[in-house]
């Protein structure tokens, strides 16, 4: 029985408002590689790659076709590096490119996992990963790379953190002529998650099968559509239309996240259930947070309405699908956002706004850019506030900021794309620096007496 | 197996011949239609049942895509799943 109703919704919600599948992801275990030759060892991964996600690509293509709707990337994700490259005892660049290549070779657009974890400490290959990070992200084109400094459970690694922050400044000067878009493809996070799908965080955690399929779905411009149908409605009628709306949208992605893992015989995993903005017009969350009643993004309230858009992203999507994970919530990338950019733009959103925005929402302080002569210790300041801000509330962050090198605020940086353009934005000029040479670990937190 | 393909454009006549002649070519049955013209704009929705198709579904979708360019309209054949994991739970 066809509904004609639902049948053009549907229609209209792909073709007009922007609905699609932001991302398949396949995450593939690299540990059965690991081997003290490092040529072997990057051997090794290049080919398990290359057999699990052959028909990655191709398979992502058929369901786009089948089901009508736009699957926007296909990428991969594999154990975090540092564990396969700690037996090789040298620099691990050959594995970023060894990734770089099987990424090119499936035809993947990005490949994550060229990461560290040491939210408790440095292992054995930690820090020489870390160190090589600007390298390999400069080396090559396809692939990310995420560091973990702390969790709720195991504090802050201050140490990391101010290392990053040298890490971050790096990768942007080694990438200046590029835009300095080394940094765009470095996240640094507090409790990071083992099946995130999205990019540039993305990596397969030690906990998963061999190889599994995780799907994020989006759809900004849907929500708003939705909204727009009701002008004058109360709050929490507002939050049971994004309530609707995001069921819908998750649907889609579990459709999709099902039929993949049935074509690869690949099991499937989680549904990310994210609002992922790209600059296209009309996908935007800042335009979400003016429908509910904002003159503008970054103004008073946009917490509030951020808090309510996240939680009933949320609430929608958990009964639309088997199993959730991921990042889930949504997203705020500001180089990513139309709306973000032109508050970005008009000083209406400030990065201390954006980080109270991130207590709310899923991840953190993404694709920002901050002036070129940002100190490698105020970018690790910036990093620790982050990862507080997630250590505290039990919830992942991140900071992925890009340091402008020989630009300051009233230039821009604009990388096309998925990855959009993004103002600088001014950061304190203020010195953190005695706090962050301190180094050490800010201990876990207490889950009682919560004030 | 069932698709569900949309036209959606100014009326004009043959469309329904022209677009069920394409399923036919195809082996595609056509198993329900329901159409309707608000305004001059016409919308029609077919359910095909696509088990035995002559080819793939990537080339039924296209050539339909294809028929609806020529005549001005826009198709979509979409598999049924998607309407049916969306709006029932």
């Amino acid at each position: 029985m066809i509904n004609t109703y639902d049948v053009l919704e549907t229609i209209r919600m792909i073709q007009e408002e922007c609905l699609d599948i932001r991302t398949i992801t396949m995450g593939i275990s690299l540990l059965d590689c690991i081997d003290a030759d490092i040529s072997k060892a990057c051997e090794k991964v290049y080919n398990k790659i290359t057999e699990k996600a052959a028909h990655l690509v191709e398979v992502g293509e058929q369901i786009e076709k089948e089901f009508g709707i736009p699957i926007i990337n296909k990428r991969i994700s594999v154990t975090p590096i540092a564990m396969i490259s700690a037996a090789c005892h040298c620099s691990p660049v050959p594995f970023a490119k060894a990734m770089d290549r099987a990424a090119k070779a499936v035809g993947v657009n990005l490949i994550g996992g060229y990461s560290a974890l040491v939210q408790n400490g440095f292992s054995a290959g930690d820090k020489e990963l870390i160190e090589s990070i600007p390298e390999a992200l400069a080396s090559t084109e396809r692939v990310c790379s995420s560091v973990n400094v702390g969790s709720t459970k195991a504090g802050i690694n201050l140490d990391a953190c101010r290392l990053m922050g040298r890490i971050v400044r790096e990768c942007a000067e080694k990438t200046v002529d590029n835009a300095c878009f080394g940094a765009a493809k470095l996240v640094v996070f507090c409790n990071s998650v083992e099946d995130n799908p999205f990019m540039a965080g993305a990596y397969h955690g030690v906990g998963m099968p061999d190889c599994m399929i995780n799907v994020g779905v989006s759809g900004p411009g849907v929500v708003r559509a939705a909204l727009t149908k009701y002008p004058d409605a109360d709050i929490t009628q507002i939050s049971d239309v994004i309530k609707k709306i995001s069921y819908k949208i998750t649907r889609v992605g579990q459709l999709v996240g099902v039929t993949a893992s049935q074509r690869l015989g690949v099991p499937f995993g989680i549904v990310d259930l994210s609002l992922a903005p790209t600059p296209a017009v009309g996908d935007s969350v800042a335009h979400i947070l003016e429908e509910i009643g904002l003159e503008s993004c970054g103004t008073h309230g946009t917490t509030a309405a951020l808090a309510l858009l996240n939680d009933a992203v949320k609430k929608g999507g958990v009964m639309a699908c088997s199993r959730i994970g991921g990042l889930s919530g949504a997203f705020i990338p500001v180089s990513e956002d139309a709306g973000m950019i032109d508050a970005a733009k008009a000083g209406t959103l400030s990065i201390e706004k954006l980080e109270a925005m991130t207590a709310v929402c899923s991840v953190g302080l993404d694709m920002i850019v901050i002036p070129g002569d940002t100190s490698a210790d105020t970018i690790a300041a910036i990093i620790a506030d982050e990862a507080a801000i997630g250590m505290v509330n039990t919830k992942t962050t991140a900071v992925r900021v890009i340091p402008a090198i020989g630009k300051d605020v009233g230039d821009e940086l604009d990388w096309g794309g998925l990855f959009g353009s993004g103002p600088v934005m001014p950061v304190r000029k203020e010195s953190p620096s005695k706090f962050i040479s301190r180094g050490g670990q800010i201990p876990a937190p207490l889950h009682s007496l919560k004030n | 197996m069932r698709a569900v393909v949309t036209v959606i454009g100014k009326d004009a006549v043959g469309i329904l011949a022209k677009v069920s002649t394409k399923c036919a070519e195809h082996n595609a049955n056509v198993v329900e239609v329901t159409q309707s013209v608000m305004q001059e704009l016409f919308a029609m929705i077919m359910l095909v049942d696509i088990t035995s198709l002559s080819g793939d579904f990537a080339s039924l979708s296209d050539d339909l895509t294809a028929l609806g360019d020529s005549m001005g309209l826009k198709i979509h054949t979409m598999h049924e799943d998607i309407f049916n994991c969306m709006h029932h739970i």
